[in-house]
């Protein structure tokens, strides 16, 4: 067999390695994460105390530093009281992996444990259709505006300096402004995203479509084309791949501004149950809730990168 | 180039000289009257064409040739409208035309085939744009792959297709307008020499089949020859029309006539046009500054088997 080498710029892959290095970039953290929560010598900064022994203060369940417990320790042996007892753990913002699991299993199994929370899946929910609703808007208006703009010089010059202005304006600064204008429930969240996503949009549109090669629509000039077919029938289909690889890298940035936009006005969703649960020390939940929406985002992304492929054929193996 | 002794490319004979005549009969298609180009650069304009005249008849087919940089891009731009002229008047049927039209087709140098488009698709490009319905434009594009030989791959997409298929295609897609007039802008100069060999006879098989004049933009002195009825010959700085040449070489053409005595006289009357012969002191401003990097005695020229 010949050797491969896997240094090599730009060379592809093959496919066993490839799927293998793939299983690897979530099995390698996976790994560290259980050898720090599971390997008792390394880390584990705290004591838990089993048994309280002669130390006044000490309960059962209490957790303490290693270096006061170890001091405790020494008074007590000292002074001949019954010794105290306790377990190497980690802080508890740490959970070992099962904890999470666990968390993400009974997340939809078990109610919460008091009725004004939601359920984690109610909650993603509620995230999902804030942010469907704020990039649709924003997509309904920014993309065939970018369209536009990448087409036509003139409307480029009339939009473009303003939005290239407005983009750098931070997203979350106009929090209280969309709460008193839209009231304090999905409104201002929605806003929030949509104001996050659409001057990009209309940016990155525009310049996808500059990109496109002049000569196809000179070409279609000379085949009689007019200025709308040029426009739906050469503008828009050639485009239309890497539009739609543009629409993915926004819808990732929309859910960026989720966290902001959901502590605007009332707290929702996924952001108010993260909150609610590390209030609790709930750190279990909080983890299987951010994993979760990890793992949204990620199969989202899978799903339409391969509904790209049946999209788009003549799209030789350019890189997803 | 040859120390042979060639005839004037200005003998003609009986049969080339008839054939001239009742070319020069046929109305005029194209008409290029007095046109000029300056182009705006940053240091300051550019004239790229200068007081060009020439006619191609109906069913002609004019090469133009000239050193890179003369205008002929320019040229053939403006003639597909692409392009405005600072000067002057381009008629298409004694009509004066404006901007692009599809009855005059246009092949460029790149591959320009819609790659989102299968190759019957692209070819109905035009009709569907002409309001050609969808059957007929079918049928039509259908007709004019097989013109070409590319039947089997009317489905295919654009990058499933070598460089001679896509431009072959690109011929199709043009045709299939039905233009007045073929406007051709180096269109096999990214091919090899094989390639482009077989697509110079497939095009005046096509050219001889159909009713289509065509102008052929070319910096290739056999591909002219070979294609051509007649060649203008452009000079650089500013582009201007330095001879229009009448070539004597006989149809039907094929490649045994590249070293017929009418066909190197030909060549060599546009290599005296295009590369002419060069004052000593330009020719050593031209010489590279090139500093010896082998070893003394290692000569690549004189090695001794
Ligand atoms: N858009 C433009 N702006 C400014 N100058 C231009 C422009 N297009 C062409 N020119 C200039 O006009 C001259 C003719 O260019 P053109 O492309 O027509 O030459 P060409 O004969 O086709 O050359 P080649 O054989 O290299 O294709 C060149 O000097 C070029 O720099
Ligand atoms: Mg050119």
């Amino acid at each position: 067999m010949a050797t491969v080498d896997i240094l090599a710029p730009r060379k592809p892959l093959p496919p066993r390695l490839s799927r293998g290095l793939t299983v690897a970039s979530f099995l390698l953290p996976l790994l560290v994460w259980a050898a720090v929560s599971y390997l008792p010598f390394l880390w584990h900064p705290e004591r838990e105390i089993t048994v309280p022994g002669g130390v006044s203060y000490f309960k059962e369940g209490m957790r303490i530093d290693a270096d006061r417990y170890a001091q405790e320790l020494a008074q007590v042996r000292e002074q001949g009281l019954p010794l105290p007892e306790a377990k190497k753990v980690n802080p508890i913002y740490l959970p070992a992996p099962h904890e999470v699991a666990t968390a993400f299993y009974t997340a939809f199994t078990e109610a919460p444990q008091m009725r004004s929370q939601q359920w984690l899946h109610e909650s993603l929910w509620h995230s999902i259709q804030v942010i469907f609703w704020g990039f649709t808007l924003s997509s309904l208006i920014g993309v065939p505006l970018g369209i536009l703009c990448g087409t036509y010089n003139a409307v480029s010059r009339l939009n473009e300096p303003f939005i290239e202005f407005f983009r750098y304006l931070p997203a979350p600064a106009f929090g209280a402004l969309a709460v008193a204008i839209l009231g304090i429930y999905d409104g201002p969240k929605i806003a929030i995203i949509f104001i996050g996503t659409f001057f990009q949009q209309v940016l990155v549109v525009s310049n996808t479509t500059r990109r496109l090669d002049k000569s196809l629509l000179e070409a279609a000039m000379t085949l009689g084309a007019n200025r709308l077919q040029m426009l739906f029938k050469v503008v828009v289909p050639g485009i239309l791949p890497d539009l739609y690889r543009d629409q993915r890298i926004l819808l990732g940035w929309a859910w960026t501004y989720l966290i902001v936009a959901e502590l605007i006005g009332t707290s929702s969703g996924i952001t108010w149950f993260i909150t609610q649960q590390a209030r609790y020390k709930n750190f279990d939940n909080v983890y299987a809730a951010i994993m979760m929406i990890g793992i949204i985002g990620l199969v989202t992304d899978l799903i339409l990168a391969r509904l790209g492929k049946k999209l788009f054929p003549w799209e030789k193996s350019r890189a997803h | 180039m040859t120390n042979l002794e060639l005839p004037s490319y200005l003998i003609q004979s009986d049969a080339v000289r008839t054939r001239f005549e009742r070319l020069k009969e046929r109305e005029v298609v194209l008409e290029v009257k007095g046109l000029g180009k300056e182009f705006d650069s940053a240091q300051g304009p550019v004239t790229a064409l200068k007081d060009i005249h020439f006619k191609a008849h109906r069913r002609e087919f004019v090469c133009v040739i000239g050193p890179s940089g003369c205008g002929k891009s320019t040229l053939i731009r403006i003639l597909a409208g692409l392009e405005n002229a600072s000067h002057g008047q381009v008629l298409l049927d004694g009509k004066p035309v404006s901007g692009p039209g599809p009855e005059r087709g246009m092949v460029f140098q790149g591959y320009t085939l819609f790659p989102w488009l299968t190759v019957k698709k692209n070819v109905m490009f035009g009709l569907l744009n002409q309001g050609v319905g969808k059957a007929q434009a079918e049928s039509e594009a259908l007709q004019w792959i097989d013109l070409v030989g590319l039947e089997r791959f009317s489905d295919a997409y654009p990058h499933e297709l070598s460089g001679g298929m896509k431009q072959r295609v690109a011929i199709a897609r043009a045709l299939a307008n039905q233009p007045r007039i073929l406007l051709m802008d180096e269109p096999f100069g990214a091919l090899d020499a094989q390639t482009r060999a077989k697509m110079q006879a497939y095009l005046l098989e096509i050219w001889k089949n159909i009713d289509i004049t065509v102008l052929f933009i070319t910096h290739d002195l056999d591909e002219a020859i070979f294609l051509a009825d007649r060649i203008l010959v452009l000079k650089a700085n500013p582009g201007e029309v330095d001879e229009l040449i009448e070539v004597p070489v006989p149809r039907p053409r094929n490649f045994d006539q590249l070293i017929s005595p009418e066909f190197l006289a030909t060549k060599k009357r546009l290599e005296q046009l295009i590369h002419p012969p060069k004052e000593e002191d330009e020719v050593s401003e031209d010489k590279l500054h090139m500093i010896r990097m082998t070893r003394v005695g290692d000569d690549v020229e004189d090695i001794e088997a």
